[in-house]
Parts: structure tokens; sequence; C-alpha cells
């Protein structure tokens, strides 16, 4: 029997959602939330013998203690395999999946398999080192996800040759491996060429890297005379989200006036962002979209002025697409109208 | 620039200058603290965003606090 401990965080983990976020590295005997459909996919060969539960902003804030800490956890279920999520497309628990695999692999030398949504930034950041899932971008793929997590899963305990990422279902790892091919590079790209000029389908075998690298911007040479805009995926919104901003997987942004605004009132403004404790955002916008510190700059002449509109959209498993979208008609906007510097604030 | 708790994030998706903030829920701010006190936290945040603008940077950078 393969002894199997699980990660979670705190809202699969059933500890809680976000008021919850911030709890502390926790051990629990047994299967908890996925870990039972975890444990059905995996049968009689293996057992999740506990599961690991750590919140999101716990892990997040601290992730060199929070991974040593979860590590010792699991360390002391001596297992012979960890699986970590799913985590889909949730910011902080992909990173976090990420972390605690690659942990588990390089110093408890152990296996371990998680599963994403191949834009969560966890991806990115781990792929190269550890096994992860390709899955859908929200818990609505749970059951597919956990079932292929756990046959890779097994693969991996048993030490079995794996074959390529495609035939697998996880994310390419970035490793080449010489296999042989019928024909040569040359008339294989050729093929692929003549494929492509007719319309037909090919598949490079090169993959470009999906997230895109812009050159820096020039310093602003004078902040004086310059015009400082405040952008934020925080959420932040006029109160009682009067445009409806969605809390989660944002379709759109917002641009609203600061316009005699010397400071955000909490009376005045809210956060709708699903994915954060909003208690303190609400209490006090200016903590997530620092207006009252900016028009002090301003008043100082530190800047020029402060831009006369904020842009606010919720970065809560928004997808990359959309993003980007947002980013470049926002930034279509503050160009024609003469902004010189912009200051993101994210959550 | 981006002012952001996980600076590995930013860096992931391509951002050039980085500040790292405060806490995921309160980026600017620092609750436990008077009124006073939080907005001077958050004002050192603006003006390290405000030289990091001022900057040369060639390649993504984190400005430590």
């Amino acid at each position: 029997m393969i002894r199997v401990v699980h990660y979670l965080n705190q809202f699969f983990g059933q500890i809680g959602g976000e008021d919850q976020a911030g709890v502390a590295p926790r051990a629990v005997a047994n299967p908890v939330g996925p870990g039972m459909a975890l444990q059905a996919a995996l049968g009689s060969k293996a057992q999740v013998v506990a599961t690991v539960i750590c919140g999101d902003n716990y892990f997040a804030e601290h992730p060199q203690p929070a991974t040593e800490e979860v590590i010792q956890l699991i360390r002391s279920f001596e297992p012979q395999l960890v699986v970590a999520g799913p985590a889909f497309n949730a910011g902080r628990y992909g990173p976090a999946c990420g972390a605690v695999c690659q942990a588990v692999q390089s110093q408890l030398g152990v296996p371990a398999v998680t599963g994403m949504y191949p834009e969560n930034p966890g991806a990115e950041l781990y792929r190269k080192d550890i096994f992860c899932v390709e899955t859908g971008p929200s818990a609505a793929g749970m059951r597919q996800a956990v079932s292929a997590m756990a046959v890779l899963g097994l693969k991996l305990a048993a030490g079995e040759v794996l074959g390529t990422p495609e035939a697998e279902g996880y994310l390419p790892r970035g490793i080449r491996k010489n296999t042989w091919a019928e024909k040569t590079g040359a008339a294989r790209a050729a093929d692929m060429l003549l494929a492509k000029l007719q319309g037909l389908p090919y598949r490079t075998e090169l993959p470009m890297p999906s997230f895109e690298r812009v050159s820096p911007a020039s310093p602003v040479s004078d902040l004086s005379t310059a015009t400082v805009a405040l952008v934020t995926e925080g959420g932040i919104v006029p109160k009682g989200n009067p445009d409806r901003l969605e809390s989660a997987r944002a379709s759109k942004f917002l641009k609203y006036s600061l316009e005699g605004i010397e400071d955000l009132s909490g009376a005045e403004f809210q956060s709708v962002h699903g994915g954060y404790s909003n208690v303190f955002a609400n209490e006090d916008p200016d903590r997530v979209l620092p207006v009252d510190a900016l028009r002090d700059c301003e008043r100082e002449g530190k800047i020029g002025r402060l831009y006369k509109y904020f842009f606010t959209t919720t970065g809560n498993g928004t997808t990359l697409e959309n993003g980007r979208k947002f980013g470049q008609e926002i930034a279509l906007v503050l160009i024609a109208d003469g902004v010189q510097a912009v200051i993101l604030t994210s959550t | 620039m981006q002012i952001c708790t996980i600076t590995s994030i930013a860096l992931a998706v391509g951002a050039n200058r980085i500040l790292p903030a405060a806490a995921i829920p309160y980026p600017l701010g620092s609750p436990d603290l008077s009124p006073n006190q939080e907005k001077a936290v958050r004002r050192k945040l603006v003006d390290q965003a405000l030289a990091a603008l001022q900057c040369h940077v060639d390649k993504q950078t984190i400005f430590n606090a």
C-alpha cells in the first residue's frame, strides 16, 4: 500500500474562506474534501493517510518558512507520494502547490504531483521542476483533474518511465530527450511549412513561452511635472459597486473619477475582489489605492499631478487573455491623456 | 511600476519595476498602527514607487524596501 499525503489550502481543506486565509499549516488524518475523490481515484493501491492544510495568505506572504513547516508535517507521515491541489487557476494556491511539490521532491526524495490550469502563475514558476497535470480553470474540472493526478502519481510512485507530457497529461517541463525520427529536422520543418501554407494543422516541436516580455520603460525624467496614474487589480469601486465589477474572473475594467477626492473613504469606496478578505480595504481603501499619499505628493510638488481618473479591475482568476486586453486598453487611454507614470497596485 | 506582495507572480507575468507590498489584503497599509503611523508607512511605499519610476532598469527589477 502506497502512503499518500495530500496538500490543500484552507478553502479546499474545509477550514474556511478568505477570513481563514491566514491560517498556519496543520495536519489532519485521512482525506478531506477533494481528498475523497483522490482516494477513490487511487483505488486500493494507495491510501491517503493524512492531509496537510495551509492558508493561501499564510503561504503566499511567508513562502519559505511556510514551505518548511509544511514539509515537516508531511515528513512526519512518511509518505511515498505527495499530491498537492489541484489549484486550477487560483493565483496563490498554485504557487503554494508548486513550492510544496518542489520541496517534497528535493528535500524528502519523494515523488509529488499537482494540477493547475496552464495560465496559473504557479505553473510558470514551477512546471520545469515538478509534475503538474493540466486542469481546467475552475473546480468544475475537479473529477477529471484528480483522476489524472492519481494516475500520474501512481506511476511516479512505482518508478515507471513516463511518456511525453502530451501522452501523460502533465505540463511540459522543457526537458528534451533524444528519440529516433523517421525524417530529419530539415524535412520535418519543410513539412510543417507546407502544412502551414495549405492551412492544414501542424504541431511545432518548440513552443514559444506564452508570457510576454516587454522592454522596461525609460525612467521618468522629471516627476515634478509628470502626471502619475493609479491602476489597481484590487477591486476598488464606488460603494455599492454600481457598474457590477465581478469579484472573480473579471470580464472588464472600470474607470472612475478622482476629481476633488483627497482621501479614499470607506463610506464612498469599497473592494469587491473575491480573492482576499476585504475588511481592511473597506475600512480604508487607501490601503489598496493610495490616493491620500499621492495627493500629499501632489501638494508638495513631488509629482506634477495625480491623473484625474483611476482604473480598476479584479485580478482573481482573471484569464491571461483578458488581463492582457485590459492592460492594452488602459495603456491606450493613459497615453492619450498624457500620463507619464503609472503605479499598479496588486493584492 | 507594480506594487504587490507576491513578487514571484509579478516576475512570472513580466512586470519590470516591482516593489514588495505590505500584505495581500492591505498592500499599502498596516492596520495595527495608528492612522498617522499607517499613513507614514503608505507614504514611504509611495515614495519608493516614485523613486523606482525614476530609476533606469534594463531587466526585471525588484526594488527592495
